[in-house]
């Protein structure tokens, strides 16, 4: 869906997120922590909500929110942020995104 | 003056760290064969160090023998007193091992009764309808056969984690090739990995029976988050007993701590805010009107958000092993399966310990 793969390519860390959804507020948490301002879209105001929550189901996230792209590129849902935090790859995938507010430790 | 061998101290309180009932006959055995005096053995241990009138005695109590013959004609008082409290601290002995004898009696049939109503449950398929429980309250609660088998299950899964790390302990005490232990480190893996899932069918069911914990023991309970243990903590438990590590592994053990944090306060934060919107809903209008089916529903819609919490946390366990598993030796990670395994055994003791403790009466 072009609405889609428009708003995925945009630069840095884009989140679609529902602003009931939950887990979309603990991906949001994670960036935070870790320094990065993700871009988000919230989906459910969007009149194209139920093509928006297909076409991300479509690419391979594994639920349509929170959908995580880096880069261009599809990271995946919350299990797939966080198995990527645990292994220590998230980090390296997100640095040129980190902002340097904070000493880097 | 009187030959003294043992130190008498007489139990006024115990607590027993695991209990069965060979124990008792241990403990009968020991009573006779010490003459009809409790002599503490390792099993029972005595809490209370407070010494009563009883054993005020300066001199050190009761020998193991008996001297009468010898104490009676140099100090015939101090000896009849002695000797009364000793037969006064035996019988008192003798009444609280009755006592004892009595409650484990009672718990032991207990226990088969209950055994006997499981086998019964087992055959019939398990309850066609809903079981109905008692919560503590005494208001009827319906219990889903689901959960009773996830119960039933769990008890089948301990039973089997007990085996598995005892033959942890025993194998790392001599030699061992790698190649067994890593067939017993993926074992051990694929355990825990079982129970998550079984964890996850089961808050389909019942998410608050999940939440609650009330499948585990009660010390276990107490340091639960979201459903289950606390990665990060764990590791912090775990992390001295891996020495000797290499730098690299002291490096990577610590970022993952680290990423384990960082991930639990996210999902934290983010039950946080289902709670706040679940007492939202629930508050929503006008609280005091008296009818409020759909503040009802949709509190109800926000709680099947709760599933996916219980799941991603377990999700966190998941990956902490996994990633424990890549970074450490087969060795190492045989050595911190054991621990672990042992950790949750003595926090199970702790609780029925707990739980059996004697209070004298004030």
């Amino acid at each position: 869906m072009d609405k889609v793969m428009r708003m995925s390519s945009e630069k840095g860390v884009v989140i679609f997120t529902k602003s009931s959804c939950c887990l979309c507020y603990t991906v949001q948490i994670l960036f935070r922590d870790l320094r990065v301002q993700p871009t988000i879209h919230e989906i459910d105001n969007d009149p194209d909500c139920r093509e928006i929550e297909k076409a991300l189901l479509r690419i391979g996230c594994s639920t349509a929110v929170p959908a995580v792209f880096v880069g261009g590129k599809l990271v995946g849902s919350t299990n797939e942020v966080m198995s990527l935090h645990l292994s220590g790859s998230l980090v390296p995938l997100i640095k040129p995104y980190q902002s340097l507010l904070y000493q880097a430790n | 003056m009187n030959t003294t061998s043992t130190h008498f101290v007489p139990p006024r309180r115990f607590e027993i760290y695991e209990t069965t009932l060979n124990q008792v006959s241990m403990w009968e055995e020991n009573f006779k064969n010490n003459g009809g005096i409790y002599i503490p053995n390792s099993i029972i241990i005595p809490t209370d160090a407070k010494q009563d009138s009883l054993s005020d005695d300066t001199s050190h109590g009761t020998p193991h023998k008996f001297d009468q013959e010898a104490s009676t004609s140099r100090h015939p008082d101090k000896t009849q007193r002695r000797l009364a409290q000793n037969r006064e601290a035996a019988r008192k002995s003798r009444l609280r091992k009755k006592a004892y004898v009595q409650q484990l009696e009672t718990s032991r049939l207990k226990l088969i009764h209950l055994e006997q109503e499981l086998d019964r449950a087992r055959q019939q398929g398990f309850y066609e309808g809903n079981r109905v429980d008692t919560n503590a309250l005494g208001f009827s609660v319906k219990m889903s056969s689901g959960i009773v088998a996830f119960e039933m299950e769990y008890g089948h899964w301990v039973e089997e984690q007990n085996r598995q790390i005892s033959e942890l302990r025993t194998v790392l005490q001599g030699q061992v090739s790698d190649v067994e232990l890593r067939l017993l480190v993926d074992n051990a893996m694929k355990h825990y990995f079982q129970l998550f899932r079984m964890k996850s069918a089961a808050a389909k069911i019942d998410v608050f029976y999940i939440m609650s914990g009330m499948w585990k023991t009660s010390a276990e309970r107490f340091f639960m988050w979201i459903g289950g243990f606390r990665p990060s903590e764990l590791l912090k438990v775990l992390l001295p007993h891996f020495d000797p590590l290499m730098d690299q592994q002291v490096l990577d053990v610590c970022n993952l701590r680290q990423s384990c944090q960082q991930a639990e306060d996210a999902v934290s934060q983010g039950m946080e805010k289902l709670q706040h919107t679940l007492t939202d809903s629930v508050a929503a209008g006008n609280l005091g009107e008296g009818s409020y089916i759909p503040q009802i529903t949709c509190a109800m819609e926000r709680l099947e958000a709760l599933v996916s919490f219980v799941d991603q946390a377990d999700h966190l366990r998941h990956e902490t092993l996994q990633q424990m598993h890549r970074i450490l030796t087969t060795r190492q990670a045989a050595r911190g399966l054991l621990a672990l395994g042992e950790y949750f055994q003595r926090l199970r003791a702790l609780s029925s310990s707990w739980a059996t403790r004697q209070r004298e009466p004030t």
